[in-house]
This record gives structure tokens, sequence and C-alpha cells, in this order.
């Protein structure tokens, strides 16, 4: 089985995995961060979003093969205490109803209002569509990321 | 000042952990040498295994195990033992318990294996031959086969009708005779179903298990394998969404434990979401509602029927046909309730299980019935507005339907309407206003909650119920701090663990004023004991007072009326060197006084569409949503649940739908690609209003629980709308582009 060397949440790890092996199940299986979930393991559903160099990515679908060079930020890492402006709001705002999708969403918007630190809400909406929530806590996210907004800008 | 949390518009306590990645999910608890278990499922809907393979998968090293029906030991073998709360009359479903094949994707095989990656490969490997027999999963093909949709389960009302529907029916000007048709749903909560087993040293076992009810699942495993109680701990803290797959045991617990207990190893089995798609789902619904009117609006009279899906081995009824009754001043009402038996698992409770369908087919016919009239949609519904349930000639508990068809009509601009179809277009788009009435049942059930004050201000209150995102927590927490007036970072709630105080399944709407009230009830005899206390210090001002006398609020026992007499809790838990205080606390339905009621919650739903003419492409726009759902105890999660509940409501009309392929009985649209769910880009607009009267008949917290009124009539609206946009009545969900169109 080879090995690789990753970057995750500026901490170096060394995991020995199938190269096609999805960073998704790396970081639940093998590092135990299970903040990054399994929902639909096609890209589908966003809850396995993470951050690489900064970007939003499907864990899911990215083999772990692919990640060595590449700095992976997960929920865990995106702040030390909950204080991201993104995690604040969803916060205030009751985004979180079961919670599952959320780390996913939080990953997304936070990349999205990097990028885009003031959006309208049309391009909020358009960021965050692929991000699945059951809940449908939808117009509550929206509001977050609008607020958190505010905050960074 | 008197702490005032019940009601307001509170935080979630557990948001920090929601929104951290630190809330632990089912399959997220790990030990050192935990398996993972990868289940093989079944390719055909009816049949026997001929053989099973399972040499290939076992020689890979790393794996432990294959269990089949072939090496499953024996386990309980009368059905009663299999029977969870939430189970329908019938023979429950036992995983790998003989070479009979019962639906499609059947559990035929758990691979164990050292890693999730190898027990994956490995169930690539087992081989399973079949003798198939032909099956028949179509509900419109087998009417004529249908059953009596009767039996007793908890929650089921068996539909009964009441005066002469034939004779009233033949004898009103206005008729309508229509039929509706909806499809089946899944309920796909994010998070899979799972059940991570740990074995203990002692042979005891730790088992977190995706579950609606840690209780239920405790003793299904108990009875199903014969072990004592006190050797099954099952724990869910967090739940990833369920609204209602989680009710019942499902086959990942009974698959994980099995192998725990034969390996006497730890393991864990997480489904993957195609199997989400292989066990229980909303049930398709045929319903034919015939309405009959006089000329100036009033029914006289209504038929309800519907035809509906069950297994072959359970019935599942669920309460389709009986909300006419206790809509409508009727007095010639037919409720006829109908199942015909299929090749598939049993269809399971599916967030407003019965109220969501049976809502829908006939709040559409009313809409039909508006036209036919020449009425306004909402006018006819308050012309026909039931001041008692005819039913039962019972009066409400509390109704504000009548407010909530006000407010929301205010809200939403109602009178602006023009009553033409096609009259409302902008540009391309038709545009289209339709409304609805929605109701559910207000139910309390029995259950008991314990509570621990302790010497440093803190109170811990408990009981075994679950959060599937509802925010039980959130308003366990609030009732304790203003029962006993302590500040809200000062109390801890617990749940979602077998070793708490008995909760029933949290479902149908009844876990606020069940576990809300034993909460409450059980801090009152925290209060009461403080107060006993303080009243045994000396020279002390409340000796022999009263609880109706004295105030608890800002850690402090206050009298009512000479505020200056004030002792606090932290002088009196000193004073008297008492460490704990504990109480427990055991919630009976007043059933006496409930059943001289029927207790119901309702809403007023209003929806905007737009229809694109060309494309026939159709968006919605705008929801107001008015519900009556007694006292509100937290405005903010009480929002989010009625938003969400709109959300399913437009899923359920113009996206969801389990497509089966009857030629191999299997839903094969099973992921997220293909079942269709709303997504941010498809949010309206939603605005909701509460109209709140406390009901303390349903529970003495005045809540009737709101989790499942927010979807209940919605698809009507939406459907209603599409009509006003378009001119064209689809009597079928979802509506689609080119039912809109065609």
């Amino acid at each position: 089985m080879p090995e690789y060397n990753l970057n995750v949440n500026g901490q170096s790890f060394t995991v020995e995995a199938a190269a096609d092996t999805p960073v998704l199940w790396v970081l639940r299986d093998h590092l135990r961060l299970v903040g990054t979930k399994y929902g639909c393991g096609i890209g589908q559903c966003g809850a396995c979003t993470i951050h690489l160099d900064g970007k939003a990515q499907r864990s899911c679908l990215t083999p772990v093969s692919s990640v060595e060079n590449a700095k992976i930020t997960t929920i865990e890492g995106l702040s030390e205490d909950g204080s991201h402006p993104v995690q604040v709001a969803w916060k205030e705002a009751d985004a979180p109803q079961c919670g599952y999708c959320q780390a996913g969403q939080i990953m997304t918007a936070s990349s999205f209002l990097r990028e885009n630190p003031a959006p309208s809400n049309e391009e909020i909406r358009k960021a965050m569509h692929g991000n699945i929530c059951r809940c449908a806590a939808y117009n509550r996210i929206e509001k977050a990321v609008a607020m958190a907004s505010e905050k960074l800008t | 000042m008197a702490t005032n949390f019940i009601g307001k518009p509170k935080n979630r306590v557990d948001g920090r952990d929601k929104v951290t990645g630190t809330a632990k999910y089912t399959a997220e608890f790990h030990r050192p040498g935990l398996l993972h278990g990868v289940v093989v499922s079944g390719t055909i809907a009816k049949g026997r295994i001929k053989n099973i393979d399972t040499t290939a998968a076992l020689r890979l090293e790393g794996v432990v195990e294959v269990f089949t029906h072939i090496n499953t030991p024996k386990q309980a073998w009368l059905d009663l033992s299999y029977k969870d709360m939430d189970a329908p009359p019938g023979e429950p479903f036992r995983p790998l318990h003989n070479d009979k094949i019962q639906f499609n994707m059947q559990p035929v095989a758990l691979v164990v294996a050292e890693t999730l990656e190898l027990a994956q490969y490995a169930a690539t490997l087992v081989k399973v031959e079949y003798e198939v027999e032909e099956h028949r999963t179509k509900l419109a093909d087998h009417l004529e086969d249908a059953i009596d949709g009767d039996g007793f389960r908890a929650g089921f009302v068996p539909p009964k009708s009441q005066g002469n529907f034939k004779k009233a029916f033949s004898n009103s000007e206005v008729q309508l005779d229509v039929e509706y048709f909806h499809g089946a749903e899944h309920h796909n909560p994010m998070e899979m179903h799972a059940a991570t087993v740990f074995y203990e040293e002692d042979g005891s076992l730790t088992i977190y298990d995706k579950t609606q009810g840690v209780k239920n699942s405790q003793h299904y495993i108990s009875m199903v394998f014969g072990l004592s109680k006190k050797k099954v701990r099952v724990l869910s803290p967090f739940v990833g969404g369920a609204f209602g797959s989680a009710l019942r045991p499902q086959y990942q617990l009974f698959l994980a434990t099995l192998a725990a207990l034969e390996l006497k190893r730890s393991v864990k089995v997480e489904l993957t979401r195609p199997q989400m798609f292989s066990f229980g789902h909303r049930p398709i619904t045929i319903q034919n509602l015939k309405l009959g009117a006089s000329p100036d609006g009033k029914l006289k009279a209504i038929s309800h029927k519907a035809f509906s899906e069950t297994s072959r081995f359970e019935k599942y009824v669920e309460n389709v046909v009986n909300w006419a009754a206790k809509l409508y001043d009727c007095d010639n009402i037919e409720q006829v309730y109908k199942l015909v038996r299929l090749d598939m698992y049993t269809p399971l409770d599916m967030r407003a299980p019965g109220g969501a369908t049976g809502v829908y087919a006939l709040e559409s016919a009313m809409d039909e019935l508006s036209y036919k009239l020449k009425m306004d949609p909402m006018e006819l519904r308050l012309k026909n507005y039931s001041e008692e349930d005819k039913s039962e000639g019972k009066p409400f508990s509390t109704k504000t339907l009548r407010e909530c068809f006000q407010k929301g009509a205010a809200k939403f601009g109602w009178e602006k309407r023009n009553p033409q179809p096609r009259s409302m277009k902008k540009g391309h788009d038709l545009i289209g206003w339709g409304m609805a009435t929605g109701v559910w049942d207000a139910m309390q059930v029995p259950a008991r909650a314990k509570a621990e004050f302790s010497a440093d201000g803190t109170l811990t209150v408990g009981s075994a119920t679950a959060d599937i995102g509802t925010g039980t927590y959130t308003i366990m927490t609030q009732i304790a701090a203003e029962t006993l007036g302590l500040p809200l970072e000062k109390v801890k709630a617990n749940l979602g663990d077998s070793d708490l105080p008995f909760a029933f399944i949290e479902g149908g709407s009844s876990t606020a004023a069940s576990v809300g009230s034993a909460v409450q009830k059980v801090c009152e005899k925290i209060a009461k004991k403080l107060l006993k206390e303080a009243g045994k210090i000396k020279d002390s001002p409340f000796k022999g007072a009263n609880p109706e006398e004295v105030i608890f609020a800002d850690e402090m026992i206050t009298d009512k009326i000479n505020p200056s007499i004030s002792m606090s809790f932290a002088e009196i838990m000193e004073s008297r060197e008492l460490e704990k205080i504990n109480k427990k606390y055991m919630l009976l339905p007043n059933m006496l006084k409930q059943n001289k009621y029927s207790r119901n919650t309702h809403s007023a739903v209003f929806a905007e569409v737009k229809v694109d003419e060309d494309l026939g492409t159709i968006k919605v726009n705008r929801i107001v949503s008015a519900i009556d759902g007694g006292r509100i105890l937290n405005l903010k999660t009480a929002h989010s649940q009625i938003l969400g509940g709109v959300v399913w409501g437009i899923s359920m009309a113009v996206h969801e739908d389990s497509f089966m392929d009857h030629t191999f009985g299997r839903f094969i649209n099973h992921d997220l690609s293909k079942y269709h769910i709303s997504v941010n880009a498809d949010m309206p607009e939603i605005d909701v209003v509460f109209v709140e009267e406390p009901d303390m008949v349903v529970s003495s917290v005045g809540a009737k629980g709101i989790g499942e009124i927010g979807m209940v009539g919605v698809a009507a609206a939406i459907g209603n709308a599409v009509f006003h946009a378009t001119g064209k009545r689809v009597r079928s969900l979802p509506i689609t582009q080119e039912k809109a169109m065609t």
C-alpha cells in the first residue's frame, strides 16, 4: 500500500492508503477527522466539501494520490474555536438543524466569500445550490452567508 | 427581573457543536480494532436464494467473516420479538433469516473486514444465484386485490363514515368527482443509516444507532438476540436527519449487532446512499374525491377513498382519508382506505405520513370545487369551517385556523387575486396564486424525565428522547431554565441514551408536548424541594411556604407579595449542606381531559408560482404559511421547523419521485443525482406566521408540536396555483414540466 504525506489543517500526516481512496475516507477513517461527511459519494450533495488550497472541493471524488502537494482544510481547521465569521453567522441565523450537511455548507460558503466577499442574494443562491440540506434550512443558509459577508466586508 | 426563555428566539444550544464539526453522528464513534461491515443487497424482487458463494470474499486477508442466511445463528422465533414501537400489523422483516427474497435490495449478506475498502471490495465478490419468482410492484395494476386498511397501530385511526354520503351526493346541485395520484418518496436524511456496536469486555453492548428512539432500538435488540436490557445500551446523541426513516430499527442495527455478538468484536455498519432506498418509503396513493355542494358553497357530501401500497409481510396503515371530517362542517362523509400487497419493503412513516398525501388530494379537490362554484377558494373554506370535529363530535382543544386564514391572506395579498386562470401574466411567465389548508394531530404521549440540581447551581435534565434537528436539546434547556429560574448556561439537557428515563420514539410531532411537559414537571419538583429546604433554615421566611406563594427566578426564591424577601439557591444548598437534589417525573397524558377534545394543529398556506408559458418550467416563487401550532417554545427553531416543512411540501409538489422500474421491481433513481430534492436555487421567499394560542389540554407547556404541520397543505396550494397560472389541472405529483405542458 503506498504512503502519502498530507498537510491537513496545518499539520503533517502520513497515511497508508490505496491511490484511489477518496480523501473523504482518508479524513474520516485514517485521520478521524469526522467533521467532513459522506452524503452521496458521487459529488451531488456537497456534504463532503473541504478546501484544497482555500478552494472548495468535493472530497468524495478527490483521490488521496492527487492532494499530496495541497493544503487541505477541513471544518475542524476552519477556526480554532468556531469563531470564523461564517460559523458565527451560522449559529446566529439557526442554519444548522440536524447539522449533518453543515460542515459542507460552511466550507462552500467560506471559500465562496473569500472570492466574492460582498455577493448579491442571487449569487449566494447560485454558489450554495450544490449543497443539499434535507432539513431545508436554505433560506436561513442564504441569510447566514449574507450576515457573514457583512462581517467580512 | 423574572427570567423568561420559553418562546424566545434563542440560539440552538448545540449550534456550536454543529458548526465546528464536533457533533458526532452514529458512524463517527471509534475504538481501536473496530471492524467494518458492508451490506450486500439482493437484486431481485421476489424468489429465493439458490446459492450464495462467499469463498472468494473470505479468501482475502483481512476479511473476517461473511454472514448470510446459511451461517446466521438462530434468533428469536416469535414475530412478537421483532415488533418495535412503530411496527404496523404483520410479521416484521427478519434480515438473513432464510433464503426467501421479499423485496428488491433486500440485504442478503454482511461482509465484515478490517477496513471499509476491503469490505466493499469483498462484497463485490459475493456471488448470489436466485430462483426468480414473478413479482408485482405496481399499485395501479392490482386495485382489484385491495384489502381493507385496518388493524391496530399507534396513532392510526381506522376510517369511519358518517351520515348518508350516497343520498346527499346525488342530491347535491354541484358535484365533483376526481382522482389524484402522487409518486413514492424516500426520506433521504443526509446522514446514512448506520450502527456502531462496541463489544465490551463483559459481553455487553454499547450501540450507537441512527434512531429516533434509543429505547425502541434497545427493546428490539434485547428481544431479538435474547439479551437483558442491562447488557444493551443504545445511544444517538446526534441524528443527521430522519423524517421518520429512523422510527423503526432498520437492518443496519440488526446486522452490526449480529456480527459483534458472533465475532465478539466491535463492528460498524454504514449503509450507502443507494441502500437508503432499500427500506421504507412514502407509499404511492391513488385517491378519489367526490364533493357535493349546494350552489352557495355549503358542502353536503364528501367521499374520500384511497388505495395505497403495503408489503406482503406487514400492513402499513396511515391516516390518509380521515381529515375532511376535521376540516369541514359536513354531515355526510364517506371514508374508504384500501391497501394492495406488493413485493416491496413495508412503507414507512415519512414526515406528516398520510396527512401530507390525503390533505393534498382533499385540498386540491376543494380548489376544483371552488371554480365550479365560482367562489373564492378561501371563501369556500370559511363557509364550511368546522367549529367542532364532526367525526368525533368533539370541540377542538384550540383552533386558530380562522385567524391563520386572515393573517396569511393579508400577508400574501390574497385580496388582489384575479380569480380567472391565466389572468396574471408577467413577460413569459404565467403567474398563479393558490391556497390550501393543512391539518395534523397534536399528540401527547407518556414520557419520563429526570433532573439533578447541584450545589454549584447547575441543573442537568434528561430523557431518552431524540433531537433529529428539531431543537429538542434547546427547548428542554429553555423549559428547565424557565421553570427553575436559571440562566440557560447553567442548564444541560441530555437525550439519545437508553440509560435515561423512558421516552417514546420522536415522531408525529409529539415530543415538545410530551418530553417538554415532563421536563417542566420534574423541574417543578426540584423547585418544590428547594423551597422545602429553604423553609428548614433557621428563622427562614419561607417556613411552610407553598410554591404558589413564591417566584423561582434569577437563581433565587422570592416572595411574590414582598419581593424584598428572597433566598438564593446557593444559600439554600449551603445552609442545608446539600450536594445534589435529584428528582424524577413520569408524565402520563390526562386522557380523561384530552378525550373530551379533538386535538389538532392547522395551517393556511398561500403559494405563488411562475410557469414559463413556452417551456412549462415551474418556479415556486412565494409561500406564506400561517400556523396554528399552540404556544411556540422557541421562535427561532420553530421557524426553522416550519421553513423545512414548507420546503418539503415544495419538494413533494414539484421534485421528488422515487421511480420504480416494474420490470425489476426496484427503485432505480436511487442516488442524489436522479432523486430530485429542492436545493437552494429553488427557494422561494417563505413567510411564516404563527397564530399562537397556548393549548393547555394538549400539554402543560401549551405546545401542540409543529414538526409536520409546516408540510401539510403545501403541495395542494402549489398545485392549485399551477392551475390558476395555466388553466391546466395536474392531478399527479410531482408536477413536472411535461405534466404542466401536455
